[in-house]
C-alpha cells in the first residue's frame, strides 16, 4: 500500500492538500461553536446527492413532472425517504444559514479582513433562497405552482425590466414545459454551480482569515486553552454536528412520512391554499400591507434597502457604536421577520375559507393517488386528466357553481361552503336513496325546503297527494308504502345500496307490483313500466338510473319529466349551459359513482 | 486505503501543523475514528436511499410475455418472405401507463397454414435488421450481419453470435398471435431481458 501511495503523492502531491486541508490552526482549540461552517457544507453536499438521485427518475415537462415525482414518492423504493432528505434538508439548510449568519454578526467575524467573505456569504443565502424557490416548483403540484406563480408575478413589477424579465424566466407568457425546463436548469445547473464557486471562494478566504476568536488580540490564549487544529478534534465536533443535523431532519421524514405532494397543477382550478415554504411566509405577509401601486416599495425597494444595509455591515461594524448598530439592526430585522411568519401563519389558522380550501387540497392530493393506484394508472396525457374525468372531484365543483344556486347537497353547496342564497329547490344529497325517498312521501316533510318547499311545487299536485291521501294511510297502507320505497329506490341501482336491494329482491318485487295497486295509487298519475298513457308526473321507470338523472338534468322540461310544469330548472343539455361530459360527472357525483 | 497509514498519520501531522500541543496519540486516534464514524454515518441516510433510488429498475417486478394478437393471418401474404409488423400492446411505461403503444416489430413469414415468427432485432448488437432489397436475405444495417429468411446466420464472417432470435406464434381463428419478447444481444444463447 506504502509504494502506491508513495507514487501518488509524488504524482499528485495529495499528502500536502490533505494536511493543509486537516491541519488547520484552531486558536484556543476545536469548539463546538465552530461546528456551523461545517454542518452547513454538509447539508449542501447532501442535497447535492440527493438532488442527483432525484434527478435521475425527474421529468422536467408539465405532462410529466408530477407524475415523475409520484413514481419517486409512491412507487420507487425508497423514494419517499430520498425526496424526504432533499425536502427537508432544504430547510434545515436555510436555519443553519440563518444561524451562521447571526454568529458572524454577533461576534463581529464581518470585520476587516472579513469583508468579502460576509460579501460571499451573504450571496450563498440567495444562492439558496433561490434553490429553494425553484425547487419548489419541480413538482408541480397545486402548491408549487400558484406559490410560484406568486413569486414570479413579483418578479413582473421590476421596473424596466419587469416583464421581460419574467417572461423569459418561465419561458413565454404563461407557465408549461418551459417553466419547468428552465426552472430545472437553474435549479440542479446555474444554480449549485454558483453555489460551488462561492463556497469554493468563501472557504478559502476563510482559510486565509483564519477562525474569528472574538475581541481579544491575536495569539492570546483563550482562557488559558491551548491552541488546536481541525483534525482530529474539531473534526469529531463537526462530525457529530452534522450527524445531529442529519438525525433531525431523518425524524421529520418520518414523522411526516416525507415531502408533501398534492394534486398536479391545474390552471383551472382555484386554489386558494397556495403559500410559499415557511422562510418565504414573512413576504407573503410583508406583501399584504402594500396596497395596489405600492407594491413595488414592498417587493422591491424596501427588500432591497435591507439588503444593502446588511451587504454595509462589515463597514459600520469598524466602530464600537456601527457594531451596536449593525446587532440591533439585526435583532430588528429577525424580530420582525419572526412577527410576520407568525401572523401569516395565525391568521391562516383563522380563517374559516382558508382552513377549508386546505382540507380541499388534501382531500385532492389523496384522491390523485387513489386515481393513479386505479387500473388504468396516468394516462400519457398526464395525471390531472385522471382528476378532470373524476366524478368525486368534479361533480362537487359542478354543482357549487351550476346548481347550488338553487339546489343544496346535505345543507351545503357542494364543496362544503354554507350556501350564498337561501335553498330554493330539493336537497339533493342521496337522491333516489330510500331515505330520501322515505322523507319525500312524508307528510311532514315533503312541503319543507328539503323537497319541494321552497318551489312551484309546494302547492302542487304531488304534495297535496302526500299531505292529503299518505296522511290518510293505515298501517297496513305504510308498510306498503316501504315496499314501494324499497322497488322505487332499487330502479336507481345506486352503487352504495347495492348489497341493500340484493338482500330484499323479494320486497321489492312486491313493492314493483304495489306501485301500480290501487290503495297506493302512484299509476294514476306516474307512468310505471308503461302503466299509464299520459304521466302527470315524472315518469317512474328507471327513477333515479344514470340514464334517467341524465335525461333530467339535460333537461327536466322535457314531458318525461316535469313538462311544461317545470319550475326553473334550468335545460342543462339543449340551452349547453353544462356539456354531455359534465352532466355525466355530475349524475355519477350525485349517484356515489366513483 | 486502510486505516492505519491515516491514523499513524495524524500524530505526526500534529507536530508539524501549530504551536499547540498535540493530543495524546491514543485520543487523537479515538478521535479520529469517532469522527469518521460519525461523518459515515451521517451520510448514510442519503449515500443509500440515493443507490437504492439509482438501482430501483432492477427490483421492478418482471412480467412473463403473453401472446398478443400482431396481424391478421389474411394479412400475411403466402410468399415465403418475412414482412414487417408493428407489435401494439398496452405497456406500463414508469410513471404512465398507456394503452396500445406500439412497442416494437416482428417479422412474419407464411409457409403455408403456418406463421414463422422473428423479432427485428438483430443478435448483435440490437440494430433494427432490414429485408434486403433483393427479398434474398435479412441485412444488419448497422454490422453487415447477415441472415437467410429463416432467421439463421448465413456468412461465417456476420457478426452475429446466434442465428435471429424466434418467438412462439399461434394461429387463433384468423389471427396471428406472438409471444413478443426481446433478448439480450451479443451472446450465443438466446436470453429474454426481463
Ligand atoms: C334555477 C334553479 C335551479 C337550478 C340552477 C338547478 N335546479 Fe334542479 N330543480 C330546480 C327546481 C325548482 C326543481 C323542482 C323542485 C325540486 O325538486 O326541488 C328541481 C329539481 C331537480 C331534481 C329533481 C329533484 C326532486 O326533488 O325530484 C334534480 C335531480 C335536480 N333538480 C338536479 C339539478 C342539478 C344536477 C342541477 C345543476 C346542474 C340543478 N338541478 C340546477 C331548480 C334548479
Ligand atoms: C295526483 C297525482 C300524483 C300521484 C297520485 C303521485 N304523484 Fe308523484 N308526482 C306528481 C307530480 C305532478 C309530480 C311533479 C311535481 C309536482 O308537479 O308537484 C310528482 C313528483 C314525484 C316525484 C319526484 C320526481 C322527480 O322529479 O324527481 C316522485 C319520486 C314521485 N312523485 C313519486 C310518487 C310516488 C312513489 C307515488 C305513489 C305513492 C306518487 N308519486 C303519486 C303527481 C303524483
Amino acid at each position: 500500500m506504502r509504494p502506491v501511495l508513495d507514487w501518488l503523492d509524488d504524482r499528485t502531491g495529495y499528502r500536502r492538500l490533505l494536511r493543509a486541508v486537516l491541519v488547520e490552526a484552531i486558536p484556543g482549540g476545536a469548539k463546538w461553536r465552530y461546528v456551523w461552517g461545517s454542518t452547513l457544507t454538509f447539508a449542501v453536499v447532501v442535497q447535492f446527492i440527493t438532488g442527483l438521485a432525484l434527478w435521475a427518475s425527474y421529468s422536467a415537462n408539465a405532462q410529466g413532472a408530477w407524475e415523475s415525482v409520484f413514481y419517486i414518492q409512491n412507487d420507487m423504493a425508497g423514494g419517499w425517504l430520498l425526496r424526504g432528505i432533499h425536502h427537508y434538508m432544504a430547510h434545515a439548510t436555510m436555519i443553519l444559514l440563518v444561524l451562521h449568519l447571526m454568529q458572524i454578526v454577533v461576534a463581529g467575524a464581518y470585520r476587516a479582513p472579513r469583508e468579502v467573505n460576509f460579501w460571499f456569504g451573504l450571496a450563498l443565502l440567495f444562492i439558496v433562497l433561490g434553490l429553494s424557490l425553484t425547487g419548489y416548483l419541480l413538482p408541480w403540484d397545486q402548491q408549487g405552482y400558484w406559490a410560484t406563480k406568486v413569486a414570479t408575478s413579483i418578479a413582473s413589477i421590476t421596473p424596466f425590466v419587469g416583464p421581460a424579465l419574467q417572461e423569459a424566466l418561465i419561458g413565454g407568457a404563461d407557465y408549461g414545459h418551459l417553466t419547468l425546463t428552465r426552472f430545472f436548469a437553474l435549479h440542479a445547473g446555474v444554480l449549485p454551480g454558483a453555489l460551488i464557486v462561492l463556497i469554493a471562494g468563501h472557504v478559502f478566504l476563510f482559510r486565509r482569515h483564519g477562525v474569528t476568536t472574538g475581541e481579544r488580540p491575536a495569539g492570546a490564549r483563550d482562557g488559558g486553552n491551548p491552541d488546536g487544529q481541525f483534525w482530529p478534534d474539531q473534526a469529531l465536533r463537526d462530525a457529530v454536528a452534522c450527524l445531529a443535523v442529519m438525525a433531525a431532519v431523518l425524524y421529520l421524514v418520518i414523522r411526516t412520512g416525507g415531502a408533501p405532494l398534492g394534486a398536479p397543477a391545474d390552471a383551472s382550478e382555484p386554489y386558494a391554499a397556495a403559500r410559499p415554504e415557511w422562510y418565504f411566509m414573512f413576504l407573503f405577509q410583508w406583501l399584504t400591507y402594500f396596497p395596489a401601486e405600492t407594491e413595488i416599495l414592498g417587493a422591491i425597494v424596501i427588500p432591497g434597502l435591507v439588503v444593502t444595509l446588511i451587504a454595509l455591515m462589515p463597514f459600520a461594524g469598524r466602530w464600537r457604536l456601527g457594531h451596536r448598530f449593525n446587532l440591533g439592526f439585526m435583532g430588528t430585522i429577525l424580530a420582525g421577520v419572526g412577527l410576520l411568519t407568525w401572523l401569516a401563519y395565525a391568521q391562516d389558522r383563522a380563517d374559516p375559507e382558508f382552513v377549508a380550501a386546505q382540507h380541499r387540497a388534501q382531500a385532492a392530493a389523496e384522491r390523485i393517488v387513489e386515481l393513479a393506484r386505479g387500473p388504468d394508472g396516468i394516462p400519457p396525457s398526464g395525471a390531472l386528466t385522471l382528476l378532470r374525468n373524476d366524478p368525486l372531484t368534479q361533480g362537487p365543483q359542478l354543482f357549487a357553481d351550476r346548481c347550488a344556486s338553487c339546489h343544496s347537497y346535505d345543507g351545503h353547496d357542494g364543496l362544503g361552503n354554507e350556501l350564498a342564497e337561501a335553498q330554493t329547490a330539493a336537497d339533493l344529497k342521496g337522491f333516489a336513496s330510500r331515505e330520501w325517498l322515505t322523507g319525500l312521501l312524508d307528510p311532514e316533510q315533503i312541503a319543507t325546503p328539503r323537497y319541494f318547499g321552497g318551489t312551484d311545487f309546494a302547492r302542487g299536485r304531488m304534495v297535496r297527494m302526500v299531505q292529503s291521501r299518505i296522511a290518510g294511510f293505515d298501517a297496513a297502507q305504510r308498510d306498503d308504502l316501504a315496499k314501494v320505497v324499497k322497488a322505487l329506490s332499487a330502479e336507481a341501482a345506486l352503487p352504495q345500496q347495492a348489497a341493500l336491494d340484493e338482500a330484499d329482491r323479494s320486497e321489492i318485487a312486491e313493492g314493483t307490483a304495489l306501485l301500480a295497486s290501487e290503495s297506493i295509487g302512484c299509476t294514476e298519475c306516474h307512468e310505471w313500466r308503461g302503466t299509464v298513457e299520459q304521466s302527470l308526473g315524472p315518469v317512474l321507470t328507471g327513477f333515479g338510473s344514470r340514464e334517467w338523472l341524465t335525461g333530467f338534468v339535460r333537461d327536466a322540461s322535457h314531458t318525461r319529466f316535469y313538462g311544461d310544469r317545470n319550475d326553473r330548472m334550468p335545460a342543462f343539455g339543449p340551452d349547453e349551459i353544462l356539456s354531455e361530459a359534465e352532466i355525466g360527472l355530475l349524475v355519477e357525483w350525485l349517484r356515489g359513482e366513483w | 486505503m486502510s486505516e492505519k497509514p491515516q491514523a499513524a498519520d495524524a500524530p505526526h501531522v500534529v507536530e508539524e501543523g501549530s504551536s499547540g500541543t498535540a493530543p495524546a496519540p491514543r485520543r487523537g486516534f479515538l478521535a479520529g475514528m469517532g469522527a469518521i464514524a460519525a461523518g459515515g454515518l451521517a451520510f448514510l441516510a442519503p449515500v443509500w436511499s440515493g443507490i437504492r433510488a439509482a438501482l430501483e429498475p432492477l427490483e421492478r417486478p418482471r412480467q412473463d410475455a403473453d401472446l398478443i394478437p400482431v396481424a391478421k393471418l389474411a394479412a400475411v401474404p403466402d410468399d415465403g418472405v418475412p414482412h414487417k409488423f408493428r407489435v401494439v400492446m398496452d405497456r406500463v411505461d414508469a410513471w404512465n401507463t398507456h394503452r396500445q403503444l406500439p412497442v416494437g416489430a416482428v417479422y412474419l413469414r407464411r409457409a403455408g397454414d403456418s406463421v414463422e415468427a422473428l423479432n427485428v432485432v438483430c443478435p448483435h448488437a440490437g440494430c433494427f435488421v432490414n429485408v434486403a432489397a433483393d427479398r434474398s436475405r435479412f441485412v444488419c444495417p448497422c454490422h453487415k450481419s447477415s441472415f437467410d429468411l429463416s432467421g439463421a446466420v448465413n456468412d461465417p464472417a456476420s457478426p452475429s453470435p446466434r442465428d435471429m432470435d424466434t418467438l412462439d406464434v399461434e394461429i387463433r381463428g384468423d389471427e396471428v398471435w406472438v409471444r413478443f419478447q426481446n433478448f439480450l444481444p451479443g451472446r450465443a444463447e438466446k436470453e429474454p431481458v426481463a
